[in-house]
C-alpha cells in the first residue's frame, strides 16, 4: 500500500510537471499547490526517490485535504456516537452527577440485580417483545404483499398515483399520526361510527383507553405508516427480475398466482433475508415514539418499553445508573441477535449482511 | 381442450385483476382518508364539531380555527425555531455527510478504510438514551440550539447513499481536473457537488423531514426552555393535555384561551399547519427519492 501510493504521487508529479502548451497558466497554479501542500516531499519533486520514513508523512501531507475534510467527522462520530458507549460505565457505578468519574462509588453488577428483580421490568420486557415481534410480522409480510399486488398492476397511472400516496404517511411525524389516529378512534370517531352503523357493535369502543386493544393499535399505526415506504425497496428488487422469464412462464400455462410464487417472490428473496436480518437486529429497539405518544395514563401497563423504562427512571427521576442498565441491556441483547441472526443466515441460507 | 384452457386462464386473470383493484384502491383511500377528515374538522365550525359526524366535508365552513391558532405565542415560536432547524440543520447534514462520503468514495485515500468501517459500525450499536442524555449535559448542550443540530449531523446511511452515487460517477473527471491543477477541496466543490444534484436532493428531503419532524429531543433537552420551543413539541403537549382530559396541566396558556372553542377543530388546525410544509414540498421532491432509496438499499 506505501509503495503504492508513492508510485502514484511521484507518477502523479512526473505527470503534471510535463509542461504542457495549452495550460501554462493552470500548470503555474498547480505547481504553487505542489509547494503548498508537498512540504515534507520535496525531495523526490528534485527527481530523487522518496526516503522511506517520509512515505507515510508524505501521502499524509499530499491527501491533505482528504484528511481536512474526513478528520473533523471522524472526531465528530467518536464524540456522538462512541463516547456514549464509555457512559456504560455509569451501570456499573452509583452514578451522582456532581462528582468527577474517579470519585464515583463502583458497585460492580448491583444496578443489574436490581434489574433483573423488578417485577416491571418483565412488563415492559413483554411489552417490548410483543409489539416488535407483531410489528416484525406484519411490518413484514404487508409491504412484500403491497409491492407484489402493486407489481401485478395493469393501469400504470393508477400504480404510479397509490405508489405516490403510499409513501406521504413516513413523511408526517409521529406526533401528527398519533394525533389523528386518536381523533379517528375517539369515541364519536370515524371508526366507531362506521362500526356502530354496520351494526358489528352495539355501542362505541373507547379503544384508547383499553390496554388490551393497545398492541393492535401502535402495530395498525406502524403498518399505515410505514407500508409505502418499505414497499419500496421491493418493488426495485422486483423490476430486477428478468422480465423473460414471465414470459416464458405465461407460455407454459402459469397463472397469476403460479408466477408470483415461482419467480417475483424467489426473485426477490435475497432482498427479503437482508431486510429480514436487519429487522430482527432491531427487534428490541423499536423505538418509543408510538408508544409514547399512543399511550396513556389507561394503558401503561402494555404500552411501556424499554426505552420508556429507561426514560422515566433513567432521567425524569435521575436514577440514572439504574437507566444506563437498561439502555445497556437493550443495546447488548440487539447486538448479540444481529449478530446472531447474520451468522446463522451466512451458514444456512448463505445470506448475510456484514 | 387448448382453447378453453386459455379462456379460463383468462377468466382468472380478469377476476386477480378486478380484485387486486379493489384492494389496492381500498388502500388508497385508508392511506388518505385520514388527512382528509382532519382536513375537514379543522374548516368546521369549532362548537358544531362537538356534535359529531364530520367525515370528509366540513358542515359549517369557517376560517376561524386558523385564525384563533395563529393568535398563540409559543406556537409563532415553535415555527421560527422548526424553520430554523430546518434549514440549518439540512445545510449542515449535506456539507458534511458529501465532504466525507466525497472522501469515502476515493480509491487512493489512504484512510478509507478505517473512516469507512468506523463509520459503519454506528449503525449496529448505539449507548442508549441514558448515556446520550449524560453526555449532552457533559458538552453543555441542553438549553441550546445546537442540540438539536449536532447530535445528528453525520448519519452513516446518508453518507453511503451519496458515496456509492459518487462511485458512479467517472473518476477521470477527477483525473484530469488533477491534472489541470485543481486540490482536492477544489474538486470536490467544483465538479463532485454539482454533480451530486439528485443524489442531493434526496439527502435533503430527508435530513429536512427528519429536522421538522423530530419532537423528542425538544422534550428531553430543552423542554423547558420556551424560546427554543419546536412546532411538533407543542402539538405533542396540546394532544396530549387533552387527551388525558386534564387539559390544564400542560399548556396553562393554552387551555385558557382555548376555553371557549372546541379544542377537536383546534387541535386539527394545528395538524395542519404542521403537516402543510411536507405536504407542499412533497409532490415536488418525490420522484428524487425512490431513486436515493433503492441507490442506498442496493449498496447497503
Amino acid at each position: 500500500m506505501e509503495t503504492l501510493t508513492a508510485n502514484m504521487s511521484s507518477a502523479n508529479e512526473s505527470v503534471s510537471s510535463v509542461p504542457t502548451e495549452q495550460s501554462k497558466n493552470k500548470k503555474s497554479g498547480s505547481d504553487r499547490f505542489r509547494k503548498h501542500s508537498n512540504l515534507p516531499g520535496n525531495e523526490s519533486a528534485n527527481g530523487l526517490p522518496p526516503k522511506k520514513r517520509g512515505g507515510v508523512l508524505r501521502s499524509i501531507a499530499q491527501q491533505k485535504y482528504l484528511y481536512l475534510m474526513s478528520l473533523p467527522f471522524v472526531i465528530w462520530l467518536f464524540v456522538f456516537n462512541y463516547l456514549p458507549l464509555w457512559g456504560w460505565t455509569m451501570a456499573f457505578q452509583n452514578y451522582k452527577p456532581a462528582k468527577s468519574f474517579s470519585e464515583q462509588k463502583w458497585v460492580g453488577f448491583d444496578n443489574f440485580v436490581k434489574l433483573f428483580h423488578d417485577d416491571q421490568f418483565y412488563l415492559v420486557l413483554r411489552n417490548t417483545l410483543a409489539m416488535s415481534v407483531l410489528g416484525l410480522i406484519f411490518g413484514f409480510i404487508v409491504p412484500i404483499v403491497f409491492a407484489i399486488l402493486l407489481n401485478e398492476l395493469r393501469g400504470m397511472a393508477f400504480k404510479r398515483v397509490t405508489q405516490t400516496v403510499s409513501y406521504l404517511p413516513h413523511f408526517v411525524s409521529w406526533v401528527v399520526v398519533a394525533g389523528i389516529i386518536s381523533n379517528l378512534l375517539s369515541i364519536d370517531g370515524v371508526i366507531n361510527q362506521i362500526l356502530v352503523h354496520l351494526h358489528i357493535i352495539s355501542e362505541p369502543i373507547q379503544f384508547m383507553a383499553k390496554g388490551n386493544w393497545f398492541w393492535g393499535i401502535v402495530t395498525a399505526s406502524d403498518v399505515w405508516k410505514e407500508t409505502g415506504w418499505n414497499a419500496i425497496i421491493y418493488l426495485a428488487a422486483i423490476t430486477g427480475i428478468d422480465k423473460e422469464l414471465y414470459e416464458a412462464s405465461r407460455v407454459d400455462g402459469a397463472g397469476r398466482f403460479r408466477q408470483i410464487w415461482n419467480i417475483t417472490l424467489p426473485g426477490i428473496r435475497s432482498t427479503i433475508m437482508v431486510l429480514f436480518i436487519m429487522s430482527i437486529g432491531h427487534l428490541l429497539s423499536i423505538g418509543f415514539e408510538k408508544q409514547m405518544l399512543l399511550g396513556n395514563s389507561l394503558v401503561t401497563d402494555y404500552s411501556q418499553v424499554l426505552d420508556l423504562y429507561a426514560l422515566n427512571y433513567g432521567i425524569k427521576i435521575a436514577h440514572f445508573s439504574y437507566g444506563t442498565a437498561i439502555s445497556m441491556f437493550n443495546s447488548v441483547i440487539s447486538i448479540i441477535l444481529l449478530f446472531t441472526v447474520n451468522g446463522l443466515f451466512k451458514k444456512f441460507a448463505k445470506e448475510s449482511i456484514m | 381442450m387448448a382453447s378453453s384452457k386459455a379462456f379460463n386462464a383468462t377468466k382468472g386473470e380478469r377476476a386477480f385483476d378486478v380484485v387486486n383493484y379493489i384492494i389496492l384502491g381500498l388502500v388508497l383511500v385508508i392511506t388518505l382518508y385520514p388527512f382528509l377528515n382532519v382536513l375537514a374538522i379543522s374548516l368546521n365550525d369549532s362548537t358544531d364539531t362537538v356534535r359529531g359526524g364530520i367525515y370528509i366535508w366540513p358542515r359549517e365552513f369557517t376560517w376561524e380555527n386558523y385564525k384563533t391558532i395563529f393568535g398563540y405565542t409559543s406556537l409563532i415560536q415553535g415555527f421560527k425555531i422548526s424553520i430554523l432547524r430546518t434549514v440549518i440543520g439540512t445545510l449542515l447534514g449535506l456539507l458534511s455527510s458529501s465532504m466525507l462520503a466525497f472522501t469515502l468514495s476515493r480509491p487512493d485515500f489512504r484512510s478509507r478504510k478505517f473512516v469507512s468501517v468506523f463509520l459503519a459500525m454506528t449503525m449496529y450499536f448505539s449507548g442508549g438514551m441514558v448515556p446520550v442524555y449524560i453526555l449532552m449535559r457533559d458538552l453543555h448542550l441542553l438549553g441550546t440550539f445546537s442540540v438539536y443540530i449536532l447530535p445528528g449531523m453525520v448519519s452513516a446511511f446518508n453518507v453511503f447513499v451519496i458515496r456509492s452515487f459518487i462511485d458512479g460517477l467517472p473518476y477521470a473527471l477527477q483525473e484530469s481536473a488533477k491534472l489541470d491543477g485543481a486540490n482536492d477541496f477544489v474538486i470536490y466543490y467544483k465538479i463532485i457537488l454539482p454533480l451530486c444534484k439528485p443524489v442531493l436532493a434526496t439527502i435533503a428531503l430527508f435530513l429536512a423531514v427528519g429536522q421538522w419532524n423530530s419532537w423528542f429531543d425538544t422534550y428531553l433537552y430543552n423542554g423547558n426552555k420556551a424560546s427554543l420551543t419546536t412546532l411538533q413539541y407543542e402539538l405533542m403537549k396540546i394532544l396530549d393535555s387533552t387527551q388525558q382530559g386534564s387539559a390544564m396541566t400542560n399548556a396553562n396558556d393554552l387551555a385558557n384561551q382555548m376555553a371557549n372553542v372546541s379544542p377537536e377543530s383546534i387541535k386539527m388546525a394545528i395538524t395542519i399547519v404542521v403537516t402543510l410544509p411536507i405536504l407542499i414540498v412533497y409532490p415536488f421532491l418525490q420522484k428524487y427519492f425512490v431513486g436515493g432509496m433503492t441507490l442506498g438499499a442496493v449498496k447497503a
